[in-house]
């Protein structure tokens, strides 16, 4: 993937957050906070290319810190999110 | 990357995309976040099955210990404690940004095939994923009461922290330039985190809906520099999605405190001397009232507004208030809560708990759809809350919270307001409502004075 594609693809990704994210109501602020967080866990799949590109020692170390927290990240923040969403739809 | 991958890849933007835009509406929120997760556990997958996976030792370790230490976290984590749950796994996204840059950067530099684009890119995660890391966690510091929740810094850190900027660019373009100089890289992991720290000490508790937001945007931003590192399309759509909510999100609160992002960085609205004046403002004016007083009150009340504030979080009282609002309506009486789009330490703190309280989510009123009816209230209580019902913000064009849009509960027939002391809210200003005519204190803990008052409207 040369540099413009990648950087057309981030530009275009911005500016589809921007309006995907215009009008949410403020009950939806923490879901919507920790639910977007578990998805910059994909740090993750990096994570596992590099952890498991059998380099060398260090590099793996690295790469099994880089998979645990981001993992962490992922699972932590999906399962509180939709804890939380459970308690928002167990009454009204 | 195989063909096999990058459609996997192709098929999670989408579901992230479909994800994110469910997440924002409350009918679709639950299967949002669902199709998120799907779409996680896809890239994972693909990613897993690639060729240039040789050994699965670390992988695999990495990928059991984190699902069950995020599973635990996710389950034992309360309610009250989400604002620091949010920032912590925020770092942790930051983190893994930065580990992941700097394993590439040397696995391409040792294979010999590092290209200037990739070291450029490398740079710029570790910055953006080490300022995310620490400042995440001096925000956890903060908001697990590890460290105080008060503004910290020194004359001229903002032209320090600007200095480490530059410093780290400059790191970084050395390390760009000569990628096997690892000083360089190591310079730049330092004066990234050394500026994180320095960013975050300087704001004060009530400016951390702002924080947590932008910190969540950040985290965002270092998966897509990450993305660039790796030319992984996945990385870069998924990072910039959550880097642009990230950033609405932190405009929404900005908003609300009527506050440029700038300010609330610098700490601003702390803002100092003007204490010596709450004598005067308070001077021979304040009512106080016990539990008794107050339950006749609300016995004879039609319509009750409870304002809820970070003391309710601090207090732990929102069962209490739960069993509060059962009793009031058990009586006839009609009851809502008014909820300032900042109230709390993080966007949508209060409707969290309230929620966790089992309270119907109909109830919950935002500031602009309540202000106009506080003159037909007969009584407001404000739990734990002060800045955001201070008229000062309207009054007075030299308050440090002039302009902030606040609930009108002055205008209703009377204000309880229920408290341990006088002192002032985040913004260090004495605040005219204790002394209202309308007005009455009730000084006890917050959930104390629940309970006291729910066992006294029973007695009534």
């Amino acid at each position: 993937m040369t540099f413009l594609v990648a950087f057309t693809l981030f530009v275009l990704a911005i500016f589809l957050g921007v309006e995907l994210i215009t009008k949410v109501p403020p009950t939806l602020h923490t879901p919507l906070m920790s639910g977007s967080n578990a998805i910059s866990g994909i740090t993750v799949v990096g994570a596992v290319l590099a952890a498991g590109a059998g380099h060398g020692t260090f590099t793996q170390v690295l790469g099994f810190f880089a998979v645990a927290l981001a993992t962490v990240n992922v699972v932590g923040g999906f399962l509180v999110t939709h804890r939380m969403l459970g308690m928002f739809r167990r009454k009204g | 990357m195989s063909p096999f991958a990058g459609i996997g890849y192709l098929v999670a933007a989408v579901l992230f995309i479909l994800g994110l835009k469910g997440l924002g509406h409350p009918r679709t929120a639950v299967r949002g976040n669902l199709l998120g997760s799907l779409g996680m556990l896809i890239a994972v997958v693909v990613t897993l099955l690639e060729q240039s996976i040789v050994d699965y030792r670390a992988v695999v370790a990495g990928l059991l210990v984190g699902a069950i230490a995020g599973a635990l976290l996710a389950q034992l984590v309360r309610m009250t404690a989400m604002p620091q749950m949010v920032a912590l796994l925020n770092g942790f996204g930051g983190v893994a940004s930065v580990l992941v840059a700097i394993a590439t950067l040397l696995q391409e530099r040792d294979a010999g095939r590092l290209m200037l684009q990739t070291s450029i890119a490398a740079s710029a995660s570790v910055l953006i994923g080490a300022v995310t890391f620490t400042g995440s966690l001096i925000a956890f510091a903060k908001l697990q009461e590890l460290m105080s929740g008060r503004s910290i810094g020194f004359r001229g850190i903002q032209a320090f922290n600007a200095l480490l900027l530059l410093g780290g660019i400059g790191f970084g373009a050395l390390l760009a330039s000569n990628p096997d100089a690892e000083i360089w890289l190591w310079g730049l992991v330092l004066v990234a985190g050394l500026l994180g720290l320095l960013l975050v000490l300087p704001v004060g508790g009530a400016d951390m809906p702002v924080v947590i937001a932008l910190l969540n945007s950040y985290s965002g931003l270092a998966a897509a520099a990450t993305g660039f590192v790796l030319s992984n399309s996945l990385l870069i759509i998924a990072g910039s999605l959550v880097g642009a909510s990230g950033l609405i999100l932190t405009r929404i609160m900005c908003r609300a405190m009527n506050r440029s992002l700038a300010n609330v960085l610098v700490g601003g609205g702390t803002a100092s001397g003007p204490a010596a004046d709450a004598d005067s403002v308070y001077a021979g004016k304040i009512k106080s009232a016990g539990p008794d007083e107050i339950a006749m009150l609300l016995e004879s009340a039609q319509r009750v507004v409870i304002v809820p504030g970070y003391g309710l979080a601090v207090a732990q009282a929102q069962h209490a208030v739960r069993d509060l609002t059962n009793t009031l309506e058990a009586r006839g009486v009609e009851v809502e809560f008014a909820i300032h789009p900042v109230a709390g330490r993080m966007p949508g703190h209060m409707n969290v708990l309230l929620a966790e309280a089992e309270i119907p989510y109909e109830k919950l009123k935002e500031m602009d759809e309540i202000n106009p009816s506080f003159a037909q209230v007969d009584v407001v209580i404000v739990l734990g809350a002060n800045d955001v019902v201070n008229p000062l913000a309207r009054t007075d064009p030299q308050s440090p919270i002039a302009g902030m849009p606040i609930l009108d509960v002055d205008k209703a027939r009377t204000v309880v307001v229920v408290k341990r002391s006088l002192s002032p809210g985040f913004a260090g200003i004495p605040n005219p409502l204790f002394a209202a005519d309308n007005c009455l204190m009730y000084f006890a803990d917050g959930k104390k004075a629940v309970i006291d008052l729910n066992q006294a409207l029973k007695n009534v």
